[in-house]
């Protein structure tokens, strides 16, 4: 880790130096983060108003209850556990990058990069799962009298309140903003994983080349991080608001 | 390996990057064993959501979202590295996001107003859940 030792008394908006002791690069990359996390913080609001503003909106214990290669099994927030922990997991590496960097450690960098890319590419491929796996799994839902057969899409809801229909207790259409606001969330936050794949990628390949030592430090790693572990930030706010409350 | 140096105009004072990874790897502790305790909660929830009431069920949801909060601010804090950061900037990123505490609570709140102007015609009539089909008929 690391400490700056600031002498006291020190006049930081006298001139002559930057009174945030912090390169141009990072401060912009810490603005820009700031304005994506309004952003987000936007969009998790409008889905609060909408959940608060309905009398009835799926339960996410019930609607994400499946796990690959579990079959039909019941197993509300396992499978969102496993994707919360390898984001965690791909943070702690990514910090393990910036530190090896901080020590002009070449080949420590490029093995905390690499295991991060990995990270990101497992993340990403478990959100695919859980997308594919709702768009496609079918569930009956009461329409119009006659039952249909109804996949969870930014049109479609399936999991609405249940009535009694012919001796059983059936769905019915619930509000379809529950589809649009966790595709489009979810999808923004992917997004920005994948983004920050590509991201560590160039970093990677630009550390293998050896571009960070000939400039005598590393602080691109330093930018990328802070970019992987707001996306990690996010996450635990999206997982909050969808998975747990 | 000699540690980075390098002659930023803008960084007066220079960073001391000698510590080790221990603080690092203590946070992925903290981080790990607070999602742990969410997911108990949450699995609360879910295994007695029907016998336990609606204020238990509303705490038990706010205490999650403060665990939430005490995640953000260690992975900011220590892998984000703000924490060593000065003052200064520090509140520069800090100050404006006080802007989401009037965003919540104001929007939160006029969603519920829209709940309760339906379910009471705008408030003409007493409040009245319609379910799609009444139970029991069929």
């Amino acid at each position: 880790m690391s400490t700056t030792t600031i002498p006291a008394g020190t006049k930081w908006w006298s001139g002559g130096k930057s009174p945030f002791n912090i390169s141009y690069g990072k401060v912009m990359m810490w603005y820009f983060l700031m304005s994506d996390a309004f952003t987000f913080g936007a969009f998790l609001i409008s889905y609060g108003t909408i959940r608060f503003s309905v009398n009835h909106w799926a339960d996410p214990n019930h609607v994400f209850n499946a796990f690959p290669f579990a079959g039909h099994a019941n197993l509300p927030l396992a499978f969102v556990s496993l994707m919360t922990f390898i984001l965690i997991f791909s943070s702690v590496t990514m910090v393990l990058a910036v530190h090896e960097g901080h020590q002009m450690n070449r080949k420590g960098v490029e093995k905390y990069m690499l295991l991060t890319i990995i990270g990101g590419l497992a993340f990403l491929g478990c959100q695919a799962w859980e997308w594919t796996h709702l768009i496609t799994g079918t569930h009956d839902v009461l329409v119009n009298g006659k039952l249909e057969q109804w996949g969870t899409t930014v049109t479609k809801n399936p999991w609405g309140p249940e009535v009694l229909h012919n001796g059983q207790m059936v769905a019915t259409p619930g509000p379809i903003a529950f589809g649009g606001y966790f595709f489009g969330i979810t999808g923004f936050h992917g997004f920005h994983v994948f983004s920050g794949v590509v991201i560590n990628i160039v970093m990677y390949i630009k550390t293998k080349l050896g571009h960070f030592d000939q400039r005598g430090h590393y602080e691109m790693i330093e930018k990328a991080g802070l970019y992987w572990h707001f996306v990690d930030l996010v996450w635990v706010f999206v997982f909050l608001c969808f998975y747990l409350v | 390996m000699s540690a980075q140096h390098f002659d930023n105009p803008e960084v007066t004072f220079q960073p001391d990057h000698s510590g080790g990874t221990g603080k690092i790897w203590k946070i992925f502790w903290v981080l790990s064993i607070l999602t742990i305790i969410e997911l108990a909660m949450g699995y609360f929830l879910y295994a007695k959501g029907n016998d336990i009431g609606y204020i238990t069920v509303l705490s038990t949801k706010g205490a999650i979202a403060l665990l939430t909060l005490a995640k953000a601010y260690y992975i900011v804090s220590v892998f984000m590295h703000l924490g060593d950061e000065i003052r200064n900037f520090i509140m520069t990123i800090t100050v404006p996001l006080i802007l989401f505490v009037w965003f919540i609570i104001a929007f939160l709140a006029d969603g519920n107003s829209w709940k309760n102007l339906r379910n009471t015609d705008g408030g003409s009539r007493p409040s009245v859940i319609e379910q799609s089909a009444p139970k029991g008929h069929h």
